[in-house]
């Protein structure tokens, strides 16, 4: 006997007779009524149907009138899927290659969907990928951490050691070296997924360097130097200044609140904020303490950049300031003339973001965008501004300056000092034009 | 005596030193009871094999050019090319380089804005890098499988087709000195820069105009219409509903702004069924991923190999095929599909080529 009145009451759905409910209210459900109730259920569902064939504009919207299937069955129960998974509306995006910039997916890039995200986190399963040798799954239990070179006591740390010291979790941009980097002389990709999608942000969890050098009694006099190796097939090796390893460098086993993804290096990558992505070693096993940089292979033939002179500028880490709208951006088409919110994303190897000035006119005029919270050093900062699009065509650029005081430069600033035949640190003023048509495309101005 | 007396008092205060320093110092690495230990000397060797600018940590070895030739053919040309000039899998590793660059310790074509490609020893100017990145990680499916001599081999080789170094020559540590010497970029590096630390100098900087700051705004550069869908179609990659679509880049642009507010309504969309029962991936499917297959072959699209495909279509039906696809992948082969060789695969299972094979053949990915 069910005796719940004001839950019959209150139904939404008000295919049950009035005088059902207070039959039911007054008697309760028996099984004639029950009979009753299942049919206008059934009649009810028919009816609906009958309505969209007749649904009229004049009388409202289908989507309103009429009842979903979302809203008519069960959903599905708890632990469906007990690693949640996106949305299957939001399939479209995913990390992408970009065709024929690779010839071999193991040596390649998967590009982050920014046209596609918000705020300043990127999700773990959207971290733009860059392999050199594939990537590895580690055993974390058979992890090591070698500290080693110039140190008094070399150690091994495993993963449960690190997981027990005094940890840190802070939000960082990552950025490869070579972003961009295909810009340099000339447009030669559609959208911001390919121009910038080398980039995310995400909190990581980890130890101090710091605390791990000074644990081994690293000679900080002639020490100037570390050696980061990774522990997969490429043995990743880079060069970082100790000032940077003392100061903010940490070795990290999370991101997003969860464990790294293999992806992304686990069990254990280093976090070098505000410099390029190739120095955060992923799979992190060893950490060398030396007097002189080493020279590796990604510090001697690639992340190097080719000046006009035909000298190459060895050891450029620093990911300078630089901005880009995501929305609206290359690729993407507007279907309406009105209001838009423009949304970009803000960031510098330096500092914090300061200001974000944004133009919609090829940089004629500029406007200041809203900063959005949490404003954070070496991260990504969200901006917006509103814009009435009237239809005629435009170009927008965002233009972001840091806490140092530096302004991000159009791409003929750089070019006239580094020409355009480097592959790295291309942290140029991008331009989306957008055409009468309402296509939005990539452009470079002057 | 007087000498004694004095040592003594040497002696006396070494040891004060020590007994005052020794806890100082104990204390320094070890604040964190119970985490961390001493790596033992074995375990340093073992993973502490990088190789600096001045040579510091290259192990005692040599190899010649004519030994280094022939692991080259062996094991690095079916990527790098007999040459190693080949650009189909990676960017050249020699060329663009002269005996005048040799002398100079430049490399001239780095100003040729015409010169194709950007190869290893155009760029290179650390003859440590090359052995310890090949030690290190080469061959690229096979990394830390070459010895200290096999590696001072294949260098040797390397450098003998960049012509720095001549035919018999035997490259080892006591003779990496006297390359480095004639490494033709070996002038070719500055850290003459800001990029390198935190406190580096910006070497561009932008302006923070608001007002009129460009008279005359004019596009410089933008994709050609014949790359409209090199990047596949944007309509796809893009949120498929919201006011910031993709382009279908499949169809010409729009001609104007589609004036009907339906269209940015969006299209009806109906429920994705909500299929719990993901048929799982054929048992092919997950070999060719777990066995990396796919670093060198699409299974509809060529990459360095033949698509798959294509191999399904070329030999299906064909007598004894699924033996003889096997024997290829497991001792590899070399000249069905042109000149890049396939490289053996000794260590896949059996089992594992039977089942690939049998998958491959069947065409259905």
């Amino acid at each position: 006997m069910i005796h719940n009145t004001p839950r019959i009451s209150s139904a939404p759905e008000n295919f049950v007779p009035a005088d059902l409910i207070s039959a039911v209210t007054a008697h309760g459900i028996d099984d004639s009524r029950r009979i009753f109730l299942r049919s206008s259920f059934a009649a009810a569902l028919l009816g609906g149907a009958v309505l969209s064939g007749r649904a009229k504009a004049a009388e409202g919207e289908a989507a309103i009138l009429e009842k979903q299937p979302w809203q008519t069955a069960l959903g599905k129960p708890v632990a469906a899927t007990p690693y949640g998974v996106p949305s299957t509306f939001e399939a479209n995006l995913q990390r992408r290659e970009s065709p024929g910039l690779t010839r071999v997916s193991a040596a390649s890039v998967a590009f982050t969907p920014l046209q596609g995200l918000f705020g300043i986190i990127t999700p773990s399963g959207l971290h733009f990928e860059r392999h050199h040798q594939g990537w590895v799954d580690i055993d974390p239990a058979q992890h090591r951490l070698m500290i080693n070179g110039l140190v008094k006591q070399p150690k091994i740390f495993t993963m449960d050691d690190l997981l027990r010291l005094p940890s840190v979790s802070r939000i960082h941009f990552i950025e490869c070296g070579a972003n961009t980097g295909l810009e340099w002389g000339n447009v030669a990709v559609p959208t911001v997924q390919y121009t910038h999608g080398m980039l995310s942000c995400c909190e990581f969890t980890g130890v101090p360097l710091s605390i791990l050098l000074d644990e081994c009694g690293a000679d900080l006099k002639k020490g100037k130097y570390v050696l980061a190796e990774g522990g997969d097939g490429s043995g990743m090796t880079r060069t970082i200044p100790m000032e940077n390893a003392l100061d903010d460098v940490f070795v990290a086993w999370a991101m997003n609140g969860e464990m790294l993804r293999p992806e992304n290096g686990y069990p254990l990558r280093l976090v070098v904020p505000g410099v390029q992505g190739v120095s955060w070693v992923k799979w992190l096993r060893r950490i060398e303490v030396g007097d002189m940089p080493y020279a590796s292979k990604d510090e001697a033939v690639h992340y190097i950049d080719l000046m006009p002179d035909g000298l190459h500028r060895q050891y450029t880490s620093i990911q300078e300031c630089k901005s880009v709208i995501t929305t609206p951006s290359g690729g993407q088409q507007l279907h309406a003339t009105g209001f838009y919110n423009v949304s970009g994303m803000a960031w510098s190897g330096r500092g914090k973001i300061k200001r974000v000035d944004v133009s919609f006119d090829g940089g004629n005029q500029w406007r200041t965008a809203r900063l959005e919270s949490p404003i954070l050093n070496k991260a990504v900062t969200r901006f917006n501004i509103d814009w009435a699009w009237d239809g005629s065509p435009a170009i927008l650029q965002s233009r972001a300056i840091d806490s140092t005081g530096y302004v991000q430069p159009p791409i003929r600033t750089l070019r006239a000092v580094r020409g355009s035949r480097s592959i790295y640190h291309n942290n140029a003023i991008q331009s989306w034009q957008v055409g009468t048509n309402g296509e939005v495309s990539n452009v470079q101005v002057g | 005596m007087f000498r004694w007396g004095k040592r003594l008092r040497r002696l006396l205060f070494a040891v004060l030193i020590l007994v005052c320093w020794f806890p100082l110092a104990s204390n320094a690495v070890d604040k964190f009871p119970g985490l961390g230990r001493p790596a033992t000397g074995a375990e340093v060797a073992a993973w502490d094999i990088d190789v600096r600018p001045d040579f510091k940590g290259l192990p005692a070895g040599s190899g010649s050019v004519a030994k280094g030739q022939e692991i080259w053919d062996a094991r690095c040309a079916n990527c790098h090319g007999t040459f190693g000039e080949s650009n189909e899998i990676f960017t050249p590793i020699v060329g663009g380089t002269t005996k005048q660059d040799i002398e100079r310790g430049r490399v001239a074509s780095l100003t040729d804005p015409k010169q194709p490609q950007r190869t290893t020893m155009m760029k290179v100017a650390t003859l440590s890098s090359l052995f310890d990145y090949i030690y290190r990680a080469m061959p690229w499916n096979e990394p830390r499988s070459l010895t200290v001599n096999e590696t001072y081999a294949v260098l040797a080789h390397l450098l003998n087709m960049a012509e720095v170094v001549p035919d018999d020559f035997v490259l080892s540590d006591k003779t990496m000195a006297s390359v480095q010497a004639r490494m033709p970029n070996r002038f070719g590096m500055t850290k003459s820069h800001g990029l390198a630390n935190m406190r580096g100098k910006p070497d561009v900087q932008g302006t923070a105009c608001m007002k009129d700051c460009a008279e005359f705004v004019q596009i410089g550069s933008r994709l050609p219409d014949y790359a409209r869908n090199a990047h596949n179609n944007l309509a796809e990659q893009n949120r498929g509903w919201g006011p910031f679509r993709g382009v279908n880049t499949t169809v010409a642009p729009l001609a104007a702004l589609s004036a009907s507010r339906s269209v940015a309504q969006g299209q009806p969309s109906s429920v994705v069924a909500s299929d719990d029962s993901v048929s799982p991936a054929p048992t092919g499917k997950i070999l060719y991923a777990k066995h990396h297959c796919a670093a060198c072959h699409g299974l509809t699209n060529k990459l360095v190999g033949p698509s798959f495909r294509e191999v399904a279509k070329r030999y299906k039906g064909k007598p004894e095929v699924n033996a003889v696809l096997e024997q290829k992948i497991k001792l590899g082969g070399a000249g069905a599909w042109g000149n890049i060789p396939m490289p053996p695969h000794a260590t896949i299972e059996a089992s594992d080529i039977a089942s690939l094979v049998s998958w491959i053949l069947e065409g259905k990915f």
